[in-house]
């Protein structure tokens, strides 16, 4: 884990080397280039249909596009969902995680090695590839159809736990030590020294989690039958199935509303989404 | 610390168990039924619309109408809430699933519950060809609600602007491919003559042409298929000829979702699509458009299509009742009308065109009979055991011959080599 | 002998700190991967009937099922045009913000932003652009004078579609990781190159490069399971069609047990799935994992 060079990642103080004219041009053609489909979701999204591929600076803006979609779908419900479904997830996933981490950070296991490989599976066979199998577990346990059977196949997360165990094995051993001393258990250690100076991971893996699963959408479509469970993704999908004779404009427009929280935070937050997605990445 | 996992969970299991739709404690009834929408417009609305009427007038049925997307997916939804043991009582879908539901075991037949002459009158008053998708072995599983035909729409001005009489469409395959020509050269390019969509449901189109053929895709009990036959070949033949010598529609596919939207754009002078569309085009398109039976080469005719409610097992006796309340009350004329007109669906009954409401907004929009009409020239929607598979090989097969892949014959005859093999392994497995 | 029962307990107590995620993992992750290998062996049994056990006549039908050879194609080609553009695209977008450069967080945002929005809002909007006649491509096209091809819906066209909005979606993802790693390279090193001529080009590809191969090899890595994982797009865009020429293997994974009811044969194609990604987390552990550093 290489954590410190994240840090260097938004340095200002670093020498640049000046791009030449030629190159600069491209960089910012290629930034227009990949910005450009947000935009133009954006257009569409604040113009009426018929402006959809028609461009005129001053064709009449218009919020009916989100009034309709707002009104031919349970976009509120689906919010809701997608909110409980990021957080029930992410707060799951810290303290599983965070146990397995310790486990495998500090405690003497037999086979440890071995048990840590099996988890490191889970990084390639993820839920979604087992989407047959895990229906029908998920069937069993009577989870179809609820939150708790979107998000739980994704709790022991070999990612987290990896992360996890990295962090902790950072921190020196003398401050666990000074907690004994003060008469800490286990888990008073934990909470008190190694959480703590575990935070920028927490955030980052936090991050990087929130976002996986507020895009998530193959598994949950899976799992999901109503209103009441559907997180935005598949709303969103099910409300643009082509079948529909979509109205691009509506569709544009709910589109933007099921990104928009994340957009919003993304751009407030740049600099930690970057560094997370960075800290979360580099081993 | 263990113990704080279940906690945290069960913040979710919460939210989860409400979605289950928990028994009610009052006396009301409570359904629950999945419904998909296929074609353009607010539908949702009007179905909750509807569903909030019907409450009104039965205080003691409460309705949980849940929107499921397309037909493939309301089935899957619908038989994945079986699997989990939280069965809908009552739902709207394919009227083709027919074959796969039973093959499931999750569906009763309405003629178990039908009691007193009344409510057998009832299930004898629809239009006949609409209930031929719904029944199986003299059983009525399926009862009519969101039903359609292809029609075929066409642009008067585009028509006008190419010198052909805007009010006289085509009649025949022939005179279809000549005016779409006619108009696609008018234009210098601009608009092409006619588009049939090729996806979502090409195996629905295709299944026109090969009527208007005179042949039929499928046997009556829904094991065999009927592909590689020479009219469905000279079927295929001909909709790929439309774009590969008359020049008159594009190549390639053409997107089943996207398709009114070029309509209404006029990038086409006339389409196939669903009745299912044309309250939506009224509403938007900016021209004068007409609408009217399809084509025939030698016969006229369309299959039919769209949804039917389905029973399902394992309600309890009052919630079955409560059901065919619901649907009585869905189905009934004035219902069918007003359902009929809020989307161009057809109104499933005659006594549905007898109302005043259906009378009067026909004679004032003539094309919102032209569906019922066409009816007289209609046939049953391919189904078939297995129908998913055999519907998605003869899609491919389709699409393989539009997008000159292969050719029409050999096509299909990959197709009925396909749907064979997997009809066999499903009677194997019998 | 205090020494060993106090070890004893250590492990006990790791052992219940691993409980929770032993039991999910084994529940999503090693139940159902046993599962699938099973359930490849039976038939689906139809009307109530018990699955029947057939042994590898699934496997049979499999290698002889055109459309499973025509998907895994599809899916090696996705790979094959998905993976180096995005990386190279990605190593590029990263040397640009690395620099010095005017608005360069207005940039790396640009860069950067697709990577947030889920597969099907990204899908929605590219939706729009490839639509023949109407979508913006063709329009543009069309006005100066060029009727653009059926992005979608030409057997022929249509998968490099998917792959160039995949390529869109992915590249921003991945410049972060090189992005980190050039700012490891010690400037010196550049300026040691400048001062003794070397051009920009050749320090490139003799000192930067190399360099980044352990990010490159990352990257790669995450590109293949992502080649594998994520088929999303196709519910939005083409459900696989025309003619399955844009059908990826987890989509007809998808499509048999869901659609067609056959549970078994999806099973059967999830093995292959397995198998593919068992090589990838071999190439990881085995090839990779020598030079990263598990500390």
């Amino acid at each position: 884990m290489t954590t410190p060079t994240a840090a260097a990642a938004t340095t200002p103080t670093r020498r640049r080397v000046r791009l030449p004219r030629l190159e600069t041009t491209a960089a910012w053609l290629l930034a227009i280039i990949w910005i450009f489909p947000l935009l133009y979701a954006f257009w569409a999204a604040f113009h009426p249909p018929a402006f959809m591929v028609r461009f005129d600076l001053f064709a009449p803006l218009t919020l009916d596009n989100f009034t309709d979609a707002w009104e031919q779908a349970p976009f509120a419900r689906y919010y809701v969902n997608t909110f409980l479904l990021v957080t029930g997830i992410v707060a799951a996933q810290f303290v599983v995680c965070t146990l397995a981490g310790f486990a495998f950070a500090r405690f003497p296991l037999p086979g440890k090695d071995i048990l840590f490989m099996l988890v490191l599976i889970q990084l390639f066979v993820f839920p979604e590839v087992l989407i047959v199998e895990n229906y029908r577990i998920a069937s069993a346990l009577g989870l179809v159809d609820t939150i708790t059977g979107i998000g739980l196949p994704y709790v022991a997360s070999a990612f987290g736990i990896f992360l996890l165990r990295q962090t902790f094995k950072t921190i020196p051993r003398e401050l666990e030590d000074a907690a004994r001393v003060e008469g800490c258990g286990w888990m008073a250690i934990l909470l008190k020294v190694y959480v703590p100076l575990a935070r920028p991971t927490y955030l980052a893996y936090g991050l990087v989690s929130i976002s996986h699963h507020w895009n998530n959408f193959l598994w949950p479509l899976v799992v999901t039958n109503s209103v009441e469970s559907r997180p935005l993704t598949v709303g969103l999908g099910i409300f643009s199935a082509p079948e529909t004779g979509v109205n691009w404009a509506t569709v544009s427009a709910a589109t933007l509303l099921s990104i928009a929280p994340l957009l919003v935070a993304f751009l407030l937050f740049q600099r930690q989404f970057v560094q997370s997605f960075l800290r979360a990445g580099i081993r | 610390m263990n113990a704080r996992l279940p906690l945290k969970t069960s913040g979710l299991a919460v939210a989860g168990l409400l979605a289950a739709g928990s028994p009610s404690a009052q006396a009301q009834t409570e359904l629950t039924m999945y419904y998909p929408v296929a074609v353009g417009g607010a539908l949702t609305e009007v179905i909750d619309g509807l569903v909030a009427d019907f409450e009104a007038e039965h205080p003691d049925i409460a309705v949980d109408a849940i929107y499921a997307g397309n037909y493939d997916d309301t089935r899957v939804r619908a038989m994945s809430a079986v699997e989990a043991g939280d069965a809908p009582q009552l739902s709207v879908m394919f009227s083709i699933d027919l074959y796969e539901l039973i093959d499931q075991d999750v569906i009763v037949p309405f003629d178990d519950l039908i009691e007193t002459d009344e409510e057998r009158e009832w299930l004898d008053g629809f239009y006949p060809a609409l209930m031929e998708n719904g029944r199986l072995d003299g059983q009525t599983y399926g009862i009519p609600f969101q039903r359609s035909t292809i029609v075929f729409y066409w642009n008067k001005d585009a028509f006008a602007a190419a010198g052909l009489d805007p009010d006289t469409p085509p009649e025949t395959w022939e005179e279809m491919a000549e005016m779409a020509a006619a108009v696609r050269e008018a234009s210098g390019g601009e608009q092409w003559g006619v588009m049939v969509p090729s996806t979502g449901y090409p195996y629905w189109m295709f299944q026109a042409f090969a009527f208007q053929n005179g042949h039929r895709l499928m046997s009556d009990d829904g094991t065999e298929v009927y592909f590689d036959d020479p009219a469905a070949i000279e079927a295929l033949e001909y909709w790929v000829s439309l774009a590969a010598e008359h020049d008159a529609m594009p190549s390639g596919t053409i997107e089943w979702g996207t398709l009114r939207q070029n309509f209404i754009e006029q990038s086409t002078a006339m389409m196939w699509h669903s009745t299912g569309n044309l309250t939506a085009v009224r509403g938007e398109a900016g021209f004068d458009f007409g609408v009217a039976m399809l084509p025939m080469n030698t016969q006229p005719g369309s299959p039919t299509g769209g949804g039917n409610f389905y029973l399902f097992k394992g309600a309890s006796e009052d919630e079955q009742r409560a059901a065919m309340t619901f649907i009585r009350w869905m189905t009934a004329p004035e219902r069918a009308a007003t359902w009929s007109m809020e989307t161009g669906y057809m109104g499933v009954s005659p006594a549905a065109y007898e109302t005043e409401a259906l009378r009067d907004y026909v004679e004032a929009f003539p094309p919102a009979a032209v569906a019922r009409d066409q009816l007289e020239h209609a046939t049953a929607e391919l189904a078939t055991y297995q129908g998913g598979r055999v519907r998605r090989v003869l899609d491919n097969a389709v699409q393989a011959a539009l997008t000159g892949q292969m050719s029409p014959e050999e096509a299909l005859a990959q197709a009925q080599a396909e749907a064979d093999a997997a009809l066999r392994r499903y009677a194997r497995s019998r | 002998m205090v020494i060993q029962s106090a070890d004893r307990r250590m492990q006990v107590y790791g052992a219940l700190l691993l409980l929770p995620a032993a039991v999910l993992l084994g529940t999503f992750a090693y139940l159902p991967t046993v599962a699938t290998l099973i359930n490849s062996l039976f038939l689906p049994g139809f009307r109530g009937a018990p699955p029947e056990f057939v042994g590898l006549e699934n496997y049979a039908l499999l290698i002889e099922d055109r459309t499973f050879w025509k998907v895994a194609r599809n899916n090696l080609i996705y790979a094959l045009g998905t993976i180096p553009t995005s990386i190279a695209l990605a190593l590029g977008m990263a040397l640009f913000v690395n620099a010095r450069l005017p608005g360069r967080g207005l940039v790396r945002m640009a860069y950067f932003t697709p990577t947030i929005l889920p597969m099907i809002a990204a899908a929605n909007i590219w939706m729009f652009f490839y639509a023949p006649q109407i979508g913006l491509f063709n329009s543009l096209l069309g006005s100066i004078g060029i009727s653009g091809p059926n992005w979608l819906g030409d057997p022929g066209v249509a998968l490099t579609s998917v792959i160039v909005m995949t390529v869109w979606k992915e590249a921003g993802f991945f410049m972060i990781f090189y992005l980190a790693a050039l700012q490891s390279i010690p400037p010196e090193l550049e300026e040691a190159a400048t001062l003794e001529g070397t051009s920009r080009w050749s320090f490139f590809w003799r000192v930067t490069f190399p360099l980044l191969m352990p990010t490159t090899l990352f990257v790669l890595i995450n590109a293949l399971i992502n080649a594998v994982r994520v088929v999303d797009h196709l519910f939005i865009l083409t459900k696989g069609g025309p003619n399955n020429a844009t059908n990826l293997l987890l989509y007809y994974v998808y499509e048999n047990a869901f659609s067609f009811f056959d549970r078994t044969y999806a099973a059967t194609i999830t093995v292959v799935i397995l198998l593919v990604l068992a090589v990838v987390a071999t190439i990881k552990f085995r090839v990779l994992d020598p030079r990263t550093h598990y500390q």
